[in-house]
């Protein structure tokens, strides 16, 4: 009996959150126009709606209602099984994101997380490395040049980083001891801010080797080399059009907010209030339980405005640069941070 | 005592894994029947700023990015196995009872990825704009 209602209660947190997801996916191509525009001294979108604010709904519908063209040269089973990929596996690591305080849990129902497994951190690390796929075979498929260079380009940027990415929680895991994202947010509980990782637990290095390999793991910029409009036309996803283009679009958005929610997860203490227990916990449960999601979106929006910051104020790399910092720079300032930080728990022990 | 069974988390994990690839898939589907689809022959060419596709684009590549592959899946498998190591690293000293057990195996261990690396550089692997990249 209470499998089924366990079954049904997950049904209903998925879509609520897939939903959800879709929506601040949209928002933030808003923003992100927004932003840029004020940072280029012009205002961004602001006809459709007050303040712009209708303008994700109408790029959807006129995505939507576009022509859908299939070139005659592309090999049609890959073509069309890539934008299912990189999306598909943009939304999937949501699932193991806590985004409130899981202790919600009415009869062992949680609400504000969908899946607490104990493989958290690798589900994501996983999922993301799945995302490759999308892009490499998008390129090969269109049997286009653009698509092929920029799909290569991609997948050699996406695989070199995912190296210093990986490497880079090591110092994470270490200190809470789990790849549960659950119990590294509660390791960082005890004092607010000063018990959050990137502070507390010196991780500051490998939060910015984080930081860095993740601006290029979802192809941002200043590493935003697979789309150089100017070199490559618009690289992997050149022969794409309508709402196929619209699904590599997405999936690049959806990548952006799962990347700052783990960031907000592993060294900015996740849910958890910066001031710790000098406010709160409440009399009022409602608050207890709404309280921590505003924290949580609140790092997350911050997060997502520093990419958008970084686009606006930084030009792009070099390609043989962007190799070269990844390989030479970041892996072993990496390794350096995993030595640094298990000798710190070794002396502290 | 929490009812619900810890196997069953993996549960809504295979939902979000249906749901996600059922959206792109209805995505994708759904642009084929939404939208009108006028097509010429001009159009279903490859489009490569305007210029005519000269033969076709699987040519030969730069080996470089085969190198970087390759690269990737021996660091990556050297990054995965230092998780478990990671995961299980306070509770070491009260396991093996020294202090620096954990420590001193994970520094020979990467004491070897080190060389690797080293070894790759010194190699011109990763000279991406020099010609005696060429391998």
């Amino acid at each position: 009996m209470t499998i089924w209602w366990f079954v049904l209660w997950s049904i209903l947190k998925v879509l609520v959150v897939t939903v959800v997801l879709l929506t601040a996916v949209a928002y933030t191509v808003l923003l992100e126009r927004k932003v840029v525009g004020r940072i280029q001294n012009r205002w961004g979108p602001s006809r459709v709606g007050p303040f712009g604010l209708l303008q994700p709904l109408v790029d959807g519908a006129k995505l939507f209602l576009k022509e859908d063209i299939v070139p005659t040269s592309v090999y049609k089973p890959l073509y069309l099984l890539a934008p299912v990929l990189a999306l598909g596996c943009a939304l999937i690591s949501i699932a193991v994101v806590p985004f409130g305080n899981p202790e919600v849990a009415p009869q062992g129902f949680r609400i504000f997380q969908i899946s607490d497994v104990n493989i958290g951190l690798l589900v994501v690390l996983g999922i993301t490395s799945i995302g490759v796929y999308g892009i490499a075979l998008a390129g090969w498929s269109s049997n286009n040049k653009y698509s092929l260079m920029g799909s290569l380009r991609s997948s050699a940027q996406l695989i070199s980083y995912e190296l210093a990415l990986g490497l880079s929680l090591v110092g994470v895991v270490m200190l809470a001891g789990s790849l549960n994202l659950r119990v590294i947010v509660e390791s960082q509980a005890a004092h607010g801010l000063l018990s959050w990782n990137i502070f507390g637990g010196f991780q500051f290095v490998a939060f910015f080797i984080y930081l860095m390999a993740a601006y290029a793991e979802t192809n941002r910029a200043p590493f935003d080399l697979p789309e150089a409009e100017s070199e490559l036309t618009a690289g992997y996803h050149t022969e794409y059009s309508s709402m196929k283009f619209a699904t590599f679009f997405m999936a690049e958005y959806a990548n952006m907010i799962t990347v700052s929610c783990v960031a907000t997860l592993m060294f900015f203490g996740g849910w958890t209030s910066p001031l710790g227990n000098l406010i709160g916990p409440f009399q009022n449960q409602i608050i207890n339980a709404i309280l921590p999601i505003f924290w949580f979106v609140l790092k997350v929006f911050f997060f997502l405005f520093l990419y958008i910051w970084v686009r606006g104020t930084l030009p792009r790399f070099r390609y043989d640069q962007l190799m070269n910092f990844g390989w030479r720079y970041l892996l072993p300032l990496a390794i350096l941070n995993i030595v640094g930080t298990s000798l710190w728990l070794a002396l502290k022990q | 005592m929490n009812p619900i069974p810890y196997h069953w988390q993996y549960l809504p994990l295979l939902i979000q894994i249906v749901v996600a690839f059922g959206l792109g898939t209805s995505m994708i589907l759904g642009s084929r029947f939404v939208g009108r689809h006028r097509n010429s022959k001009t159009k279903l060419a490859a489009y490569e700023c305007g210029v005519e596709a000269v033969g076709d684009a699987r040519g030969r590549f730069s080996v470089r990015y085969y190198m970087v592959a390759m690269l990737f899946i021996l660091f990556d498998v050297e990054a995965v196995f230092m998780m478990p190591w990671a995961v299980i690293y306070r509770k070491l000293p009260e396991i093996t009872g020294s202090r620096f057990f954990g420590f001193w195996e994970m520094i020979v261990y990467l004491g070897f990825v080190a060389v690797g690396i080293f070894y790759i550089v010194r190699k011109g692997i990763l000279d991406w704009s020099l010609d005696k990249a060429d391998l």
